[in-house]
């Protein structure tokens, strides 16, 4: 079955025959030339391509005979019937996940966090609405308040009065993150975000500025 | 232990007979399927199964569960009756086969000599293929009256290597049969007591297997339900308990192959180097062997990917055929000349 379907020639045999120099950096530009004041438009240069270095490169054998042929059909049956027979003795590679989860990369994004500032306890968001504004998926909501001496919310002179994330329409790209100039969105690490409701999945500010559950392990160093 | 060829019980036995094989069957079949699942999922590097119940030993019961609490439909297109009548065949077929796979030499149960087989049928493997025959209808007629083009497909390529295969099946039988010079399967047994005959009978036994695993639909020849062609095959429009029972059937009929190749290649209830148990151990002799033999059909299914439908055909005629005939001519010249 293979063995009749055309064999691609080598390379330098498709060069001789195109008449290309053996040379190939100066071949491919005087076929380009070439091609192009014959009135042909220059199109990429097949004949002139070399796969370099790392191709692979394929050893056909004679066609095997009928006992040969036979012989090596059984050999490889058996062979494959070794192989998974010693699978059968190795540890299961599955991760059992409600039970075991792997663990993410530090860098994973996942749900988000609100933060406040550790010292004075004020929310670092200052109600821009940048985030909103680079979301792509279009899933946050901000209304901004004034800050009031009596009434001081956060650090600067605005305030989030509502922060509202879409979960169900998030992408989860984190570019609410890169756009925050006070770092007060980050990607928090919890992936595990169904519900039976779509409306449990727009997250509040109470809800992101909550010490989320950590249910998520975390990759440690060299994990 | 002497080997009563033919022996034919009381009626009342004959029934009591009966039932405790079809409950064994019923009993034997979704240990296959898990074990099929948890040794498919081990040789794939997972678990298989594992939530049902202990180690996921329940997960049968589940499975046959859902399938029979299902709705019963059939397309508009399908012809009723026969659509309702193909997976019993199947089933009929798959449980006739199964009475005449001997678990053991005749015994005295309470005073009463009792043959630990369903009937010691005096043509054994022609009573097997006129049943083979038989439920190759459950699945052309389960295919050809669902109406629909998949399930014909499913059902005429099953039609074609039935017949292909079944041929080999036979003539690896011939040898067998010549060399023990009785049909009786019980026979065949005690013939094996010198050797069993998967020794002298090699090719004979590979071939058997080989056409076995093809009489089966099971994998490297399930191309009766090649999933990914045919969308399951001559069952695709089967739901429910029907298409539970064609699963029933494949898996015993899985059981029934290892139970004639353990009695007709792997000396039956016979136990190698002299060692004569008392009677009542044979059937867990013939058990163990026939798991044996299962494991081998699991494990050939985890291995070989499916045959091309020519290539399919080209091994069956090509290969199969030919070397059946030969061993069967080889066997026949050799039984002659030393006797």
């Amino acid at each position: 079955m293979a063995d009749k379907t055309p064999r691609t020639p080598p390379l330098d045999e498709v060069q001789r025959a195109a008449g290309v120099p053996a040379d190939e950096g100066r071949g491919e530009q005087a076929a380009e030339a070439e091609l192009v004041a014959r009135g042909g438009e220059p199109s990429l240069n097949v004949i002139g391509w070399s796969p370099g270095e790392d191709v692979i490169e394929v050893r056909r054998s004679p066609k095997p005979g009928p006992s040969r042929g036979a012989w090596r059909s059984f050999a490889e049956t058996a062979r494959g019937l070794k192989t998974t027979f010693s699978r059968f003795f190795e540890r299961p590679a599955t991760v059992q996940y409600p039970e075991q989860k792997v663990p993410v990369y530090p860098r994973f994004r996942g749900r988000h966090k609100l933060h406040r500032f550790e010292d004075t306890g004020l929310e670092k968001c200052v109600g821009c609405s940048l985030c909103a504004a680079a979301c792509p998926a279009d899933c946050i909501r901000v209304v901004a308040a004034e800050n009031t001496p009596e009434n001081r919310v956060s650090a600067g002179e605005r305030y989030a009065a509502v922060y509202e994330i879409n979960l169900s329409r998030c992408i989860f790209c984190g570019y609410c993150e890169i756009a925050c100039p006070f770092d007060a969105i980050t990607m928090g690490h919890d992936y595990e975000l169904s519900d039976y409701d779509r409306d449990d999945l727009i997250f509040t500010k109470e809800m992101l500025l909550a010490e989320p559950l950590e249910r998520t392990p975390l990759r440690r160093e060299g994990e | 232990m002497i080997a009563l060829v033919g022996y034919y019980e009381p009626w009342w036995i004959q029934i009591v007979k009966s039932i405790v094989i079809f409950a064994v069957g019923l009993q034997l079949v979704p240990v296959v399927l898990i074990a099929e699942r948890k040794l498919l999922g081990r040789m794939q590097n997972r678990y298989g199964p594992n939530r049902v119940g202990p180690y996921g030993a329940l997960q049968p019961m589940a499975d046959i569960l859902k399938l029979l609490t299902k709705e019963q439909f059939r397309p508009t297109t399908s012809v009723g009756l026969l659509f309702a009548l193909a997976p019993l065949i199947s089933i009929l077929t798959a449980v006739a086969a199964f009475a005449i796979i001997p678990f053991g030499d005749v015994q005295n149960i309470f005073g009463t000599p009792v043959g630990l087989y369903g009937v010691d049928v005096s043509i054994g493997p022609l009573y097997l293929f006129a049943f083979g025959a038989i439920a190759f209808y459950g699945i052309m007629l389960g295919g050809w009256s669902s109406g629909s083009k998949y399930s014909f497909l499913g059902a005429m390529r099953g039609a074609a290597q039935l017949i292909s295969y079944e041929v080999s099946q036979g003539l690896a039988l011939v040898g067998v049969i010549i060399t023990a010079q009785t049909l009786s399967l019980t026979g065949i047994v005690t013939a094996q007591k010198g050797m069993w005959y998967f020794i002298p009978q090699f090719f004979g036994f590979l071939v058997f297997l080989v056409a076995g695993f093809a009489e089966t639909n099971r994998a490297p020849f399930d191309l009766t339900e090649a999933d990914a062609e045919l969308v399951g095959g001559y069952n695709t429009e089967y739901g429910g308990g029907r298409f539970a029972s064609y699963y029933f059937a494949e898996y015993l009929n899985v059981l029934v192959v290892s139970g004639i190749v353990t009695t007709v290649f792997l000396g039956g209830w016979l136990l190698p180097f002299g060692i004569h148990p008392p009677g009542w151990v044979d059937p867990f002799v013939v058990l163990a062997k026939m798991a044996i033999v299962t494991f081998l059909f699991i494990w050939v299914r985890a291995t070989l990917p499916r045959l091309r439908y020519d290539q399919l055909m080209s091994f069956g005629w090509k290969v199969l055929l030919p070397l059946a005939t030969l061993n069967a001519l080889v066997t026949a010249i050799l039984v002659t000349v030393t006797h």
